[in-house]
């Protein structure tokens, strides 16, 4: 048995134009028509005014005149606007000549601004299964700190209009479980993600990059529970490499560590409030970080791969440069490296390593990882010289190799260091690839970076992770 | 305003009550009276008694029962007290 179902408004003029042959149709069909915006349209026929726009949003109606066809229950075919040649042949029924031949639609009332979410929140929320929290007579933004939700910062309130348009954001399923959150060890979903992205102001679209991160981060040999427990500095920092980064807008340019992208400073802000209200983790309670470091509240960049010399760090890490990863790092904040008056590649390597020696202590070796991010018209010294990014690494662990007198307790006067019978020894500062160099910042500024890590690194701490990202 | 949980949902809905006090004996105590009638003297009673058990009491007064404590009031409470008792009543 065939059936039609017409879904219309009457403030659509291709609506109105084709209301004469409504009529033709219900003579030949068992027609249903929907309306909008109106239960007096159109004039001759039944009409069932969807007023909620439930039976619209259950249908995916995009445009009006939309005509469905169903044939023993299942829909067979429809079409949208009017083009009288396909309205016929889809029918079978030839339609007076006076009509236009062709007239698009109008949007549907289903797809106003800001309407999807309210409608997905309304249709839809059975999908999500957090429990469901009711607030009277407060403030919308002093509940995120009443409830302990917040990182010190406003949180955009998560209701569930919201929630519903962060999770358009992924093809992923709200209930799948992605991994257990330290310090509590509790289950992580999907929607819990959501949730947490939207307290941190993310859009939709980033959505994916929140989830590989979290991801990467309950990877075993990142230590999640380890960095957040330990009193030092560190926490988990994101860098995000390929399309992505530049789809969804983020800053690998000047200030890129800096304030004032979206992207980067809610990215790296979602995934600190999953640790704190899904895994429990706040300071002063299983976080007995002794000074923390301002990245604690966001840490995200991503590496400017747009005319670099350099392959990429996702590409060194065996990713091909046509897909988006992130990395986590456990990372201290950063320290700047000027070198205005290097020309050569051994020089500015100098430079770097000098720098690159005191991290944690000018004693620590085999302790802190780092990420050393090279600004470009640093880069442009080594592209000039024709240093590949594995050359300068190279070049930096050689020049990094430090005598054990240097670094012997009671050396230089300072008690700290490493026991007498390494006197002898030559040992590098950094574990067999603890050394990361990335490229990011603005065109001028003969300045670098180095982020140092957490004293506990390799397989006694933490090791960066690099995932890739899925829509 | 209807909000979705963001945590773990392993503690129960609404703001948990700090711990009680291990122990009376040495621990300080503000007693707030909130100026309503005849609180002072419910305070004088009770103070006595904390007292005879070995706290350190202090004595608060908000300027009036209508409005909530100003934050000066709070902020001192809080960085001098262990705990403290408020006098509701007429």
């Amino acid at each position: 048995m065939t059936e039609i179902t017409l879904v219309v408004k009457q403030g659509c003029e291709t609506c109105t134009l084709i209301e004469p042959i409504m009529g033709q149709i219900a003579e030949h069909f068992k027609l249903q028509v929907i309306c909008q915006d109106t239960p007096d349209f159109p004039k001759d026929l039944p009409v069932e005014f969807d007023a909620s726009l439930e039976q619209s949003y259950r249908l995916r109606i995009e445009v009006v005149p939309t005509l469905i066809i169903r044939k023993d229950g299942v829909e067979a075919s429809r079409i949208f606007g009017w083009d009288v040649a396909a309205w016929e042949a889809l029918l079978g029924i030839q339609f007076r000549s006076d009509l236009p031949k062709f007239r698009p639609g109008c949007g549907s009332k289903t797809h106003d601004p800001g309407m999807q979410e309210r409608l997905a929140a309304q249709f839809s929320g059975h999908l999500l299964s957090a429990r469901r929290l009711n607030f009277e007579n407060v403030d919308e933004i002093e509940i995120g700190f009443d409830q302990g939700w917040s990182d010190g910062l406003p949180v955009v309130p998560p209701t569930a209009e919201r929630v519903m348009r962060m999770l358009a954001g992924t093809l992923r399923q709200p209930d799948e479980i992605i991994g257990i959150v330290p310090p509590d060890f509790a289950p992580c979903s999907i929607e819990k993600i959501a949730i947490n992205a939207v307290l941190a102001g993310c859009r939709p679209e980033y959505l994916p990059v929140v989830i590989a991160a979290v991801e990467a981060v309950l990877e075993d040999q990142f230590c999640m529970h380890g960095l957040l427990a330990t009193t030092y500095f560190s926490g988990p920092m994101v860098m995000v490499n390929g399309p992505i980064s530049r789809a969804i807008g983020m800053n690998s340019g000047g200030n890129a560590l800096g304030q004032g992208n979206r992207a980067n400073a809610t990215i790296g802000r979602a995934l600190q409030l999953i640790i704190r209200n899904v895994g429990g983790g706040r300071p002063g309670g299983v976080d007995r970080a002794a000074l923390g470091n301002p990245g604690k509240y966001t840490f995200c960049f991503s590496e400017d791969e747009t005319n670099s010399y350099w392959e990429s760090l996702a590409v060194e890490k065996g990713f091909s440069s046509e897909v988006s990863t992130v990395t986590v790092f456990a990372a201290d904040g950063m320290q700047g490296l000027v070198d205005q008056k290097s020309r050569d590649p051994e020089s500015l390597c100098r430079s770097f390593a000098a720098g690159l020696r005191v991290i944690g202590h000018p004693k620590m070796v085999q302790g802190s990882d780092a990420f050393l991010v090279v600004s470009p018209e640093h880069e442009r010294i080594f592209r000039d010289a024709q240093w590949s990014k594995q050359q300068v690494k190279d070049r930096l662990l050689t020049l990094l190799m430090i005598p054990g007198e240097e670094l012997i307790q009671g050396a230089g006067g300072i008690t700290e260091g490493l026991p007498e019978k390494l006197r002898d020894a030559v040992l590098c500062k950094f574990r067999e690839g603890g050394l990361n160099i990335v490229r990011a910042g603005g065109r001028a500024g003969l300045f670098s970076a180095i982020i140092a890590g957490w004293g506990a690194s390799g397989s006694t701490g933490s090791v960066p992770v690099t995932r890739q990202i899925q829509s | 305003m209807e909000l979705l949980d963001p945590t773990s949902e392993q503690m129960p809905e609404g703001r948990q009550p700090l711990p009680r006090l291990s122990k009376i004996d040495g621990a300080v105590i503000g007693l707030l009276d909130i100026s309503k009638p005849r609180g002072n003297i419910f305070l004088d009673r009770i103070e006595v008694l904390l007292n005879e058990q070995g706290a350190i009491t202090k004595r608060f007064r908000k300027p009036t029962f209508t409005r909530v404590a100003p934050d000066v009031l709070r902020q001192e409470i809080a960085g001098s007290c262990d705990a403290v008792l408020e006098a509701l009543a007429d």
